[in-house]
């Protein structure tokens, strides 16, 4: 069973994720701020990381910067959700390392579950 | 400091990127360009007095007087060039924040939708009303967010009426204590009210000053981070009622004080402990008190807690 990390801030979202993922097969580890996120990235290696942009205590840019720099953690996929749409942060968020880099607000469950069917390789 | 801005406001293609404008339509940019033709014109006006006319010291006076005019005026269009720049500036800020704000419940509420309609939807009916409830959450969020929005509009349209009257602050606050009673308990924090009695009334819209005190009351419980209670304090001063809040909370960096009352603005410290927010109470806390002919202010220390207070007049 694959294991997913989803770093955000809204427990709502973790909430539906944890319902869907479930469905499909997955495994969902929840972390509500950017520190946490960080130190399970590295206690569970998950086979794929969900990640917020705008998190309490380390913000996005900054837990894929440490997970990119981490040797135990830099071949983890990262899948950027989040409602910040700024071609800046795009860029930024594709250079440090993310795979893909989704808005909130323009994709279906469906489309971003595809999305993370493509980053595991299935 | 004054130096320092003097020296900020000489570096005419920072600024002018700050409104996003080319440089032929920036007003700064602009005004350099004016001041060239003055002294040229100013220069050819000499020359072809000092040939016509036969005394040089009017001429000179006549010249001197012209390039006085000529500047004042030319300040006074650049400054309300920049004015129109800096409102255009803050329209398109003003759009794109509040989209980014309004997108978060939206997509809360669109998956959740998605969620409950899929063909493989085997959701337990208590489940199933949980997901019902994260509806009504966010539904209810962005009525609020919408419900501020029209406000910072009407504030800014100079739109915003008060509906004045006689009424009780002590008792209004008393009022909002309870109705964030569960909130607060939530959260770990106690609210204490020192209030002495026999207070006179005050003459204002209460819907307004209840929206002040609710929002002044929320931040206060919010930004506590379980660090203690909340004092309020309200007396009598001079011809007005002076109401204050004390919490022992995160504080505002001495950096970002001067930014609190602007709108859409949020601390760096608070985006470091809370993501939630407009950062438009405060603006409109401003906006409220003002018209309603009091004042608004506040004190704070980083990592201690922050103290707001208002006065607003007694009934005359």
């Amino acid at each position: 069973m694959k294991t997913i990390l989803f770093i955000e801030d809204e427990a709502t979202l973790q909430k539906t994720f944890d319902e869907i993922l479930g469905r499909e097969g997955y495994k969902m580890v929840s972390a509500l701020d950017g520190e946490i996120g960080l130190n399970l990235a590295k206690m569970k290696k998950p086979d794929l990381i969900l990640l917020d942009l705008i998190l309490p205590k380390l913000n996005g840019f900054e837990v894929l910067k440490k997970l990119k720099e981490d040797s135990e953690t830099n071949d983890i996929p990262v899948i950027v959700l989040t409602n910040l749409e700024g071609m800046e942060d795009i860029d930024k968020v594709l250079e440090l390392g993310a795979t893909t880099y989704l808005v909130k607000a323009s994709y279906t469950l469906e489309e971003v579950l595809e999305k993370i069917k493509k980053a595991l390789g299935e | 400091m004054k130096l320092k801005s003097i020296i900020s406001q000489l570096n005419i293609s920072a600024q002018c990127k700050r409104y996003g404008l080319p440089l032929w339509q920036c007003p700064q940019f602009l005004f350099l360009v004016m001041g060239a033709i003055i002294i040229g014109s100013i220069l050819s006006a000499y020359a072809i007095g000092t040939r016509f006319i036969g005394d040089p010291q009017i001429v000179a006076l006549i010249t001197l007087l012209i390039a006085v005019v000529l500047f004042i005026i030319a300040a006074i269009i650049t400054q309300s060039f920049q004015r129109l720049a800096e409102a255009n500036r803050m329209k398109t800020e003003f759009v794109s924040i509040a989209s980014h704000q309004l997108r978060s419940p939206l997509s809360n509420l669109k998956w959740t939708i998605e969620l409950l309609m899929s063909e493989r939807n085997s959701l337990a009916p208590e489940k199933q009303l949980e997901y019902f409830k994260i509806l009504k959450e966010n539904s209810q969020r962005m009525e609020e967010l919408i419900s501020d929005l029209l406000t910072v509009s009407r504030i800014e349209q100079g739109k915003l009426s008060l509906k004045k009257e006689d009424f009780s602050l002590g008792s209004l606050i008393k009022e909002v204590i309870e109705e964030m009673e569960l909130f607060a308990k939530a959260s770990n924090v106690e609210i204490e009210f020192k209030v002495k009695e026999s207070l006179p009334q005050i003459f204002a819209d209460p819907s307004q000053i209840k929206l002040v005190v609710e929002n002044l009351l929320d931040n206060a419980v919010r930004y506590s981070q379980e660090k203690g209670g909340i004092e309020i304090k309200l007396e009598k001063k001079n011809k007005n009622l002076y109401f204050e809040i004390k919490d022992k909370g995160v504080g505002v960096p001495i950096e970002d004080q001067k930014y609190v009352f602007q709108k859409f603005f949020r601390s760096r410290n608070v985006l470091h402990h809370q993501t939630e927010g407009s950062g438009l109470g405060l603006y409109i806390a401003k906006s409220i008190i003002e018209k309603s002919g009091g004042k608004i202010g506040f004190k704070s220390q980083e990592g201690l807690g922050s103290t707001f207070w208002f006065t607003i007049p007694i009934k005359s």
